[in-house]
């Protein structure tokens, strides 16, 4: 079996100059190991909108992206305050955003559903006042 | 079309155009971060009065050929050091969305 490779982000909480950071180099990387452009774009847009909202919602976190021979798993993880209610925050448009933060382009209340949309498994797991831990894997 | 006949043909200000190759292929008007991730598709022209480095990031990770800002909006030193050290095009122009969007349906007809 071959070894996985695994690429491990510390994401900054509450920061809106370097949001996003992560994801584009995850991006660099999966194009350098020369993967198809739907598979990156899909990780890219997963990865991107778990990111986001660590910043925005959980105060930072840690996002691993581990490439096997088989899939892509992005694991995100973050000490914030936790989903009260998983399916609520899972519907389009729902969103607990602040207006300064909307103001710059988030808030949208689509990112869980696009993590969704463009993953082939995504699992929430979330105590409130504990944190939140998210895996979706992107199958080769 | 590749950007950069497309930045000539338009007439658009080019505020920064490093990746002058990109295809260019449609449009998609958006300012909310999250719909342009979820619908614009690759090679879009994305026409936005956001102008923040947060839509520099987008356009990277939504493979969009050029930012368009509409309404003579120009980004942020911030967007613009992002935007070059990214590849990501960035275009600007007094029009609104919809009349940038009209000139360009005629161009890519
Ligand atoms: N990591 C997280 N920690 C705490 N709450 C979260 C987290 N991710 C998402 N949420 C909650 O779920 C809601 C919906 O998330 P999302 O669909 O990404 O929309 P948005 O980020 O635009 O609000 C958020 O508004 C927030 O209340
Ligand atoms: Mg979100």
């Amino acid at each position: 079996m071959s070894d996985n490779l695994v690429f491990r982000f510390d994401v900054q909480g509450n920061d809106f100059t370097s949001a996003g950071q992560a994801s584009v180099q995850v991006k660099k990387n999966l194009r350098q190991l020369g993967l198809d452009a739907d598979t990156i774009r899909r990780v890219s847009i997963a990865m991107y909108e778990g990111e986001i909202n660590m910043v925005i919602h959980a105060g930072g976190g840690v996002a691993e992206v581990i490439v096997s021979e088989d899939y892509i798993e992005i694991i995100l993880e973050d000490r914030g305050p936790g989903i009260k209610d998983i399916d609520q925050a899972m519907q389009a448009g729902y969103s607990t955003a602040t207006e300064t933060i909307r103001s710059l382009g988030f808030g949208a209340g689509m990112g869980l559903p696009n993590m969704k949309k463009n993953t082939d498994s995504m699992e929430i797991t979330s105590t409130i006042d504990v944190g939140t831990r998210i895996v979706m894997r992107v199958m080769l | 079309m590749n950007a950069e006949a497309f930045a000539k043909k338009t007439g658009f200000k080019t505020v920064c155009i490093p990746s002058p190759d990109k295809e260019v292929e449609g449009v998609y008007i958006g300012d909310l971060l999250s719909w342009v991730m979820g619908k614009a598709e690759q090679g879009n022209v994305w026409i936005t009065i956001m102008s923040n480095i947060n839509t520099v990031a987008v356009a990277t990770l939504a493979d969009t050929s050029c930012i368009l800002l509409a309404e003579g909006v120009m980004p942020d030193e911030n967007a613009l050091e992002a935007a070059k050290t990214k590849g990501v095009n960035i275009l600007s122009t007094p029009l609104s969305a919809y009349e940038a969007a009209m000139k360009i349906s005629e161009l890519l007809r």
